[in-house]
């Protein structure tokens, strides 16, 4: 790396101002250029038969520039936070958007707007090391009682700044935690994840317990033929509900494309579905790649669909504004809601925030809970349940048909058999073939728990939140033999 | 300093703070991007990134330090901080974990290139681009989708054994595909695949791939699929063309013989493997047309290379011969665990993460047929090609794919087009069923392999070839 370090005492926000008058100087006053400068650190703790084996820690930064130029448009990043790497990338963007093919399409820059500060942020989160992490580590292996454990405990935080040549600017910081982890018992798994602001409320001896709990409740499993069977999907299952839902239906731009399910105005969704992204709820950046302000947006109200999520691009196509859900993957897949929550029972919906992310579903008065349900919550929807399936998560979901979200999977870490209201029997994995929105059409929800768990995705700053959801149907297509 | 100056103090501090083995990865990876859609140009990208990843063991654990900055001072942290954060895991310690031998080398290599993909003018790929999303809109398609990704990788690799070795690896590729909404479901239709073919090579390789000439073809074919008729449910003959095939060994055999799942190191999240070392060597894994082979030194395939992330020669290997599973993809840590004598299968997703077992290029040797000849061969089942959707469990047993197009064979003949065809089976039982294989093979390229935690994106190849499966399920639907 060559080059003049910047001030030492520069912000992310100085270095993207730096870049947006560079640009000015070196392209003149007419170059239209955004830029978001991220630093970020992220650890994670990794353990497979139960000692943790991979223990990795990344520092990063990006610069990320994007300008308009004579109806022409170029993205670059680099991570050379020199004078010598920032004016390197921005010759390299205004060359290759002189040289690219026009874009007709391009929607302008995010004029100036206010941007609310970052909701919760906790530096000892931000900064936990190694130790921490292995101690929690080391509770859920404990608290496992000798079953065979995996999974990771990873905590981290980016800052981050936004300036565009129309004036606006933004900044943010956020940190999380996670934990995800399995245990096994013969040949089974049970598993149990939460997310978290502060690093101090993961419970890795609750985590480990539960996932025991579950992994030797779902041992010694039988066969059972496929077909159509009322199921409970607990918090896990439904995030994957979420995810497609989001990345297929809610996607502004596959709404244009006339590729998603999603007629607003129409009761799409049985009433009992009120869909919420909102991505301030938990430690967020409160601004989008584009520099639009993040708030919550309500996807689904009361059944009716109400809205779909947009990027700058995919808004200009259709004439509304932004949503505020440009990420560094839409410009190939599309906007896409990453902090979807789908209300419990009991809260008022949209603007209820009552009922949300409790750690681990715990805590809530109820009927019984035993290994296979992992909290009272679960345990009430399972007990009406005369005769169907206790799902805990799904896997490997893909889509056959993005418009009518036909979807084929199967189930993880757990499938039982429920019989007047009790669990009677662990059940092998099953394979299923599903319309996610006819899953949730009207008539087809029959119950949602009261209390919302909040869990982890795989790409940071996303979340799903979630109830267990009792549904009238789910297809099974296959079983574990084919 | 160079970057193997700087490799080097990163390696001696990680010794110096109590590691016993310690390796550096300094990375500088350029990557470009360009989409289009409806004849016009929608998106440019050109990243560039540089950083150093130092590895160090400390007893059963990995530690991993990663920083974006190439200076002697940031170097020596990270070594420290990645033996550091090994040490601590001593709190929740397994086995002492061993490395097998790599005789150490001082070496070059780069993945062969005739036309520099990134000195190729933004101007012509661009047109490229907008000339085959603007043929397939003409003829019907609803959306019509282009893009090309280019990778530009140099790294230098060092070892606390005396590893260092440097190597140029550039991959390119692109594709096209077509998109008709109909009445409650869309068709698409890609060439030569979904988001393309991919390799370690210049231009040349998407210049062979003609876009243009074949984009009137897959839009035309997109809208003929809303209203051909449904792959029929059920078990028949299943013919499954070269692009599907691949996707078949990626999922079913490329993730099952990774030992790193087989040890339970991805068991929380990839998953496991249904295979059982001890069956190593006499497991019948499929009929005796199957072979497949580890080959990272297949000139210009998208999983080749020098030498793999900790300092192994890409050398051949068999996996499956005859049908019988002999080998897996290991590293030096998996393989000493397992007691293997080599690894040769450990990469890492740029600088910033930590090598694993990843697939070079896992693929079939090529069989005695034509795909011609296995239709004309055929009485009665469904040919299908160009991959939908894929899923398969945890263990790598029951998988469920969808493909593009299908198309009905009857007594020999190729006959009506499909819509919505679908196959569904497990891995061992569907492997013994192949009867026909062709030798019309391709080394097809998966640029977007997901696994590990951090997630990583993995560079794959396949070389595949049409081939006949015998009373497969087919069909399968909501």
């Amino acid at each position: 790396m060559s080059g003049t370090p910047v001030p030492a005492g520069d912000t992310e926000l100085d270095v993207a101002g730096r870049v947006v008058d560079l640009v000015a100087r070196l392209a003149g006053p007419a170059a239209q250029a955004e830029v978001t400068v991220t630093r970020a650190e992220s650890a994670l703790t990794r353990f497979a038969n139960s000692a943790i084996h991979q223990n990795v820690a990344a520092s990063s930064v990006d610069v990320r520039l994007r300008v308009h130029l004579a109806g022409r448009t170029a993205a670059g990043s680099g991570n050379a936070v020199t004078t010598d790497g920032l004016r390197t990338l921005v010759e390299r963007v205004l060359a290759a958007a002189r040289f690219t093919p026009p874009d007709p399409a391009w929607p302008g820059l995010a004029p100036a707007a206010p941007v609310a500060p970052s909701p919760g942020w906790d530096p000892a989160t931000a900064h936990a090391g190694p130790d921490q992490r292995a101690a929690l580590v080391r509770a859920f292996v404990d608290a496992a009682g000798g079953l065979v454990t995996a999974g990771y405990c990873r905590t981290g935080y980016r800052v981050a700044a936004f300036a565009n040549s129309a004036g606006h600017f933004a900044q943010g910081q956020a940190a999380d935690a996670a934990m995800d982890g399995i245990a096994r018992a013969d040949g089974a798994d049970g598993t149990a994840r939460q997310h978290v602001d502060r690093v101090a409320d993961l419970d890795g001896t609750d985590l480990g317990r539960r996932a025991a709990a579950k992994a030797r409740a779902a041992a010694q499993p039988v066969e059972l033929s496929p077909g159509r069977y009322p199921v409970v999907l607990e918090p896990p299952a439904v995030a994957d509900l979420l995810s497609n839902l989001a990345w297929y239906g809610f996607n502004g731009r596959r709404y244009a494309e006339r590729q998603s399910f999603a007629v607003p105005g129409t009761a799409q969704f049985d009433r009992a579905v009120t869909l919420v992204d909102d991505p301030l709820a938990a430690s967020g950046l409160p601004f989008d790649l584009e520099g639009t302000p993040s708030r919550a947006l309500t996807l689904v109200d009361a059944g009716t669909t109400s809205a779909v999520v947009h990027d700058r691009r995919s808004a200009a196509e259709l004439g509304v504004a932004s949503t505020g859900h440009a990420w560094a993957g839409s410009a190939t897949f599309g906007p896409i809601p990453r902090n979807l929550r789908l209300a419990p029972a009991g809260t008022a919906g949209a603007a209820d925030p009552t009922g949300v992310f409790v750690a681990g579903g715990h805590g809530v008065g109820g009927p019984a809970v035993d290994g296979a349900i992992g909290d009272p919550d679960t345990a009430a929807l399972v007990s009406r349940m005369e005769r169907g399936l206790l799902v805990s998560d799904l896997w490997y979901t893909r889509v056959l048909d993005p418009l009518s979200l036909v979807v084929t999977g199967l189930t993880r870490n757990g499938l039982w058999l429920v019989e007047d209201g009790r669990v009677t029997r662990a059940v092998r994995d099953l394979r299923f073939t599903e319309s996610y929105p006819r899953a949730l059409a009207p008539g087809a929800v029959l119950e949602l728990g009261r209390r919302a768990v909040r869990l982890p995705d795989r790409a940071d700053g996303a979340w799903w939140a979630a109830p267990s959801l009792r549904l009238a149907s789910w297809n099974f297509t296959g079983g574990a033999s084919g | 300093m160079s970057e193997f100056e700087v490799a080097e103090a990163a390696v001696q501090a990680a010794l110096d703070a109590g590691a016993r083995y310690a390796d550096v990865r300094v990375m500088h990876r350029r990557y470009e991007s360009m989409t289009a859609r409806n004849g016009d140009i929608e998106s440019l990208d050109q990243d560039e990134s540089v950083g150093l990843g130092v590895r160090a063991l400390v007893g059963s654990s990995w530690g991993f330090h990663a920083v974006p900055e190439l200076s002697d001072l940031a170097a020596r942290d990270a070594g420290h901080r990645a033996a550091r954060t090994a040490a601590v895991s001593a709190l929740v310690s397994g086995p002492p974990v061993d490395l097998v031998a790599s005789t150490p080398v001082t070496a070059s290599w780069s993945s062969p290139c005739e036309v520099d993909p990134l000195g190729v003018s933004l101007a012509v790929k661009g047109d490229l681009l907008v000339a085959a999303t603007r043929t397939m809109t003409e003829h019907g398609a609803d959306l019509a989708e282009g893009l090309y990704q280019i990778w530009d990788t140099a790294k230098w690799f060092v070892s606390s054994e005396g590893h260092r070795i440097d190597q140029r690896i550039r991959e390119c590729g692109g594709g096209i595909s077509a998109t008709s909404v109909g009445a409650g479901e869309t068709q698409r239709r890609s060439w030569p695949s979904y988001r393309g073919q991919y390799g370690t090579t210049g231009w040349e390789l998407v210049d062979s791939l003609e876009l243009t000439a074949h984009a009137a073809r897959i839009a035309e074919e997109s809208r003929a699929l809303l209203t051909a008729p449904l792959c029929p449910s059920g078990e028949t003959d299943l013919i499954l063309g070269g692009e599907q095939l691949a996707l078949q060994i990626h999922e079913s055999v490329g993730h099952a013989i990774e030992l790193d799942r087989i040890l339970g190191w991805e068991a929380a999240f990839a998953g496991t493997s249904w295979l059982d070392l001890a069956q190593l060597g006499s497991l019948r894994y499929g009929s005796e047309l199957m072979s497949i082979t580890i080959d990272p030194t297949i000139p210009g395939a998208l999983g080749s290379f020098g030498y793999d992330d900790e300092g192994s020669p890409a050398v051949k290997r068999d996996a499956v011969r005859d049908g019988r599973w002999v080998g897996v993809l290991a590293g030096r840590d998996s393989a000493a665990v397992a007691g293997l004598d080599h690894g040769g299968s450990v990469r890492a997703d740029g600088w910033a993460r930590l090598p694993m077992v990843r697939m070079t290029n896992v693929g079939l040797e090529p069989g005695p047929h034509t795909l011609e000849e296995i239709v004309a061969a055929t009485d009665e089942g469904v040919l299908m090609d160009v991959n939908r959707s894929w899923s398969i469990d945890d263990k790598r047993l029951n998988f469920q794919f969808g493909c593009e197009i299908g198309w009905e064979i009857r007594n020999g003949r190729r006959g009506r087009m499909l819509r919505n065809p679908t196959y569904t089976g497990i891995g061992p039982l569907f492997w013994r069923s192949m009867d026909m294989l062709s030798s019309e093979t391709v080394p097809w390229g998966t640029p977007n392999c997901g696994k590990g935690q951090p997630g990583q994106i993995g560079h794959t190849g396949h070389p595949s070839a049409p081939a006949r499966f015998r009373n497969v399920r087919v069909g399968v639907r909501a």
